[in-house]
């Protein structure tokens, strides 16, 4: 029965990424987008039904194990899942640090040397 | 519990490992991911040795474009072929499956990556961060490539994973202002894609228990349909994000013009495609009927992308910003394919694919050409290049044609297929948004054209006044960067000429698409039987 | 952050935490542990060391650039699941090898091979990221 707290466990994750990341603040997004991540995996290791069950370890001997296991496969998932978002978020946080080092500037909103705020007219002619 | 451990050991095991040899071509399959990753590790190992990374690079894309093309024409022939690895039988491991759609994209990717690699050796880059580059590349290969042929759906979300990191250190190369504020918006946004499709893994892996996509197909039709529907809303709106499609295309006029023009051209080639691709995998094959629910849905983005993007590219004065819209217009051909499933459609969504692949690229590598020549990057201030160096503008001028769609080239016989298509399907508004998108797309092309060669200097200036501000390409320019752009170029005319093999293989890739069994047969996986016993892991 | 005790017990913390990843590298074998949490360990490791003596000292110590590292860990993964080649077995499949020893014998494997190569990737990567965050603008 755990699930049913586990749901809105995840849906509380998901409320506070989605604050977060409509900020303009960009270590408020990152933020965010952590959260949100860990409320996927979350999610994921909910919905691979959790079970009162022993490790997923066949005794030495043995060709399958004694009894029931707990599936292993949410966690493998999980774990390939923490170990990209780590990395992704440890890439945009230097990234957003040298950002913020120079553009001089944590608001997308003054993030503007991409795309120009003001990118003047078109093209006159023809 | 009360289990009697010798009884329990004499239990006959299921079957879950394969006992069949498997052959040397087979392994065809999986070397070209094989053979970019370890050259993308060694290039790390050695990054800053000189002169070997360019050679090494190139001999290594080579032979993958080898292989893929011996795999092209066997799967041409033979129909899908998989593997699924560590011997374990396909709904346990992890299958790498390769039909005539995953091989045709993966070999054209790994024919761009390669003129590409040739066409960086002209770039002018500190020499401390251009020898990241090689390694990059070869990353960024390897995710493409596995992305297009994996046949596992967990997988793919790792593949694109791969593709993000590398694509990541791409974008960020040499470190200038602007393209950190393109890596932040690109980052973040993709990142939330791949997020979102990890929820939408995370919902299917609780509902059918499995994530191989041949098994997927096998079991979804059983499974409920409300819950499938919301699972297949998730990968769509993750997937079209990747492939950039009309409301949610921020982030890619964003980022695509920051970093030089290699790079550029290899995610205008690349990317977007691999989102496409997800696409067409994922509503086709595993969901048809989600897709057909989403119909209206898909047809009405098809539409908006189609006429949306080069409006934008009209209204930029930033020439690499507007190819960026001019890509996100060819995924709303692509889209408009999905949104037409039969081999038709499909066919053409699929041959749109294949020339946005080779013609975007293309036009980002003559975009950085023009920058070269002119030393600016706005269109206004562009001008006087088809009397200071003719050939580029030909160059130029035959990509726009391409890209709009206009006969003999490249462009016009997928959106000929895709129109068609349309029309059979009465999808009158669809067919229209085709024809527009050509008409729009040809006024964006060809008003780049007549600013930057067309007119004689720049905005404001009298017209007999001649741009004086033009530089002549270096030999080194000349050589690499202007060969890689002219074979890539050569590629496309020649292939929109004789497009009779690309009509074949579309149509059999289609019909791959649409023969569901086909590909569940290809993978080793029965109708009836293996539905139930997989459908028990999680249960 | 150079204070007298942490540099003092830095290089000893930094030692014990480098043979502790190896130990738990090589006993994820068929126990709780393996090559990402050792990379892990290890990284911490560097870290540590890094905040101690500064991030110069740290690039002198480790000789190798922490981005070769990185690649020779995904070559060595890579080139483990190509070893079924020659078996005739698809990629990835595990090969075990025992080699007797003394009372006991010690069991080679790809798997373990593959292991060694997380290892390293792991430290690679994040080591590289640890010493690019703790470096200031003159390198230090």
């Amino acid at each position: 029965m755990i699930e049913f707290y586990m749901a809105p466990l995840v849906g509380v994750f998901f409320t506070v990424a989605v604050y977060l990341i409509l900020s303009r603040a960009v270590i408020q997004m990152l933020l965010g987008i952590t959260i949100l991540g860990n409320g996927v995996n979350l999610l994921i290791f909910t919905l691979g039904r959790i079970t009162r069950e022993v490790p997923p370890i066949v005794p030495p001997g043995l060709k399958q194990p004694l009894q029931d296991i707990a599936n292993p496969l949410p966690q493998a998932l999980i774990l390939t899942a923490i170990v990209i978002g780590f990395a992704l978020f440890t890439f945009l946080l230097i990234l957003g640090y040298r950002a913020y080092q120079e553009l001089d500037a944590d608001d997308t909103n003054k993030m503007r040397v991409a795309e120009p705020s003001g990118p003047g007219k078109p093209p006159l002619s023809y | 519990m009360a289990y009697d451990n010798a009884a329990k050991a004499e239990v006959e095991l299921p079957v879950a490992m394969l006992d069949t040899p498997t052959s040397v071509a087979d392994w065809s399959i999986i070397f070209p991911v094989v053979i970019a990753l370890m050259a993308g590790a060694l290039l790390a190992m050695v990054r800053h040795s000189r002169g070997s990374q360019f050679g090494f690079s190139l001999i290594s894309v080579m032979a993958i474009i080898a292989i893929e093309a011996e795999l092209f024409y066997r799967v041409l022939v033979t129909g899908p072929v998989a593997m699924t690895m560590g011997n374990w039988l396909p709904p346990f491991g992890i299958s790498f499956v390769a039909d005539v759609l995953s091989v045709g994209f993966a070999l054209a990717s790994a024919v761009v990556t390669l003129l590409v690699l040739i066409y960086f050796r002209a770039e002018i880059v500190p020499r401390e961060t251009r020898h990241g580059f090689y390694p990059l590349v070869m990353l960024l290969l390897a995710g493409v490539t596995g992305a297009f042929m994996t046949g596992d759906l967990f997988n793919l979300y790792v593949w694109f994973e791969v593709m993000l990191i590398a694509s990541f250190g791409l974008l960020i190369i040499g470190g200038k202002k602007i393209q950190l504020d393109g890596a932040v918006k690109y980052g973040f946004l993709n990142f939330l894609a791949t997020t979102f499709f990890l929820a939408g893994l995370g919902y299917l892996y609780g509902l059918l228990g499995t994530l191989n996509m041949a098994d997927i197909a096998l079991v979804a039709p059983a499974a409920e349909p409300a819950a499938m529907t919301a699972i297949a809303a998730l990968f769509f709106l993750a997937f079209a994000m990747k492939a950039a499609a009309f409301p949610v295309n921020a982030w890619l006029p964003a980022s695509y013009h920051t970093p030089d023009a290699a790079v550029s051209a290899l995610f205008g080639g690349l990317l977007t495609k691999v989102g496409a691709y997800a696409l067409l995998r994922v509503l086709i094959v595993l969901l048809p009927e989600q897709r057909d629910i989403f119909d209206p849905l898909i047809t009405a983005i098809a539409i908006a992308t189609l006429i949306t993007a080069p409006l934008g590219a009209i209204a930029q004065t930033n020439l690499r910003r507007a190819l960026g819209f001019l890509v996100i217009g060819g995924i709303g051909a692509i889209l408009a394919g999905i949104a037409v499933p039969s081999v038709r459609g499909l066919a053409g969504g699929a041959f749109y694919a294949f020339h946005a692949i080779l013609t975007m690229s293309a036009f980002y590598l003559v975009a950085g050409l023009v920058e070269r020549v002119t030393q600016e990057t706005d269109t206004r201030r562009m001008g006087g290049v088809y009397a200071y160096n003719s050939l580029i503008s030909i160059l130029f001028l035959v990509l726009v044609f391409a890209a709009a769609g206009l006969p003999p080239f490249l462009g016009f016989w997928p959106k000929l297929l895709l129109t068609e298509a349309a029309l059979q399907d009465s999808d009158w508004w669809l067919a229209a948004a085709i024809l527009i998108n050509s008409i729009l797309t040809t006024i964006a092309g060809t008003r780049l054209w007549a600013h930057i060669f067309w007119r004689n200097g720049r905005e404001g200036k009298k017209s007999e006044i001649r741009n004086d501000r033009l530089r002549p390409l270096s030999g080194l320019e000349n050589g690499y960067a202007l060969g890689a752009t002219l074979a890539l170029v050569l590629l496309v005319v020649v292939i929109g000429l004789r497009p009779n093999l690309v009509f074949d293989s579309t149509r059999a890739a289609a019909g791959d698409l649409l023969q569901v069994e086909n590909y569940i047969g290809a993978v080793g996986l029965e109708s009836s039987s293996a539905g139930e016993q997989t459908t028990g892991v999680a249960r | 952050m150079k204070t007298i005790i942490f540099r003092t017990i830095a290089p000893a913390l930094t030692a014990i935490m480098i043979v502790f990843s190896i130990f738990v590298l090589l006993r994820g074998h068929n126990e709780p542990g393996g090559g990402f949490i050792g990379g892990l360990i290890a990284a911490s490791a560097i870290a540590i060391y890094g905040v101690a003596v500064g991030v110069s000292e740290v690039r002198k110590a480790l000789k190798v650039d922490p981005i070769s590292m990185a690649g020779f860990g995904v070559f060595i993964a890579a080139f483990a699941g190509l070893l079924s080649l020659g078996q005739s077995l698809p990629f990835l499949t595990g090969l075990w090898g025992y080699i007797p020893f003394g009372e006991t014998e010690i069991t080679v494997s790809t798997p373990m091979l593959f292991d060694i190569g997380v290892y390293f990737a792991v430290v690679g990567t994040i080591g590289a990221v640890a010493l690019a965050l703790e470096e200031d603008e003159d390198g230090n």
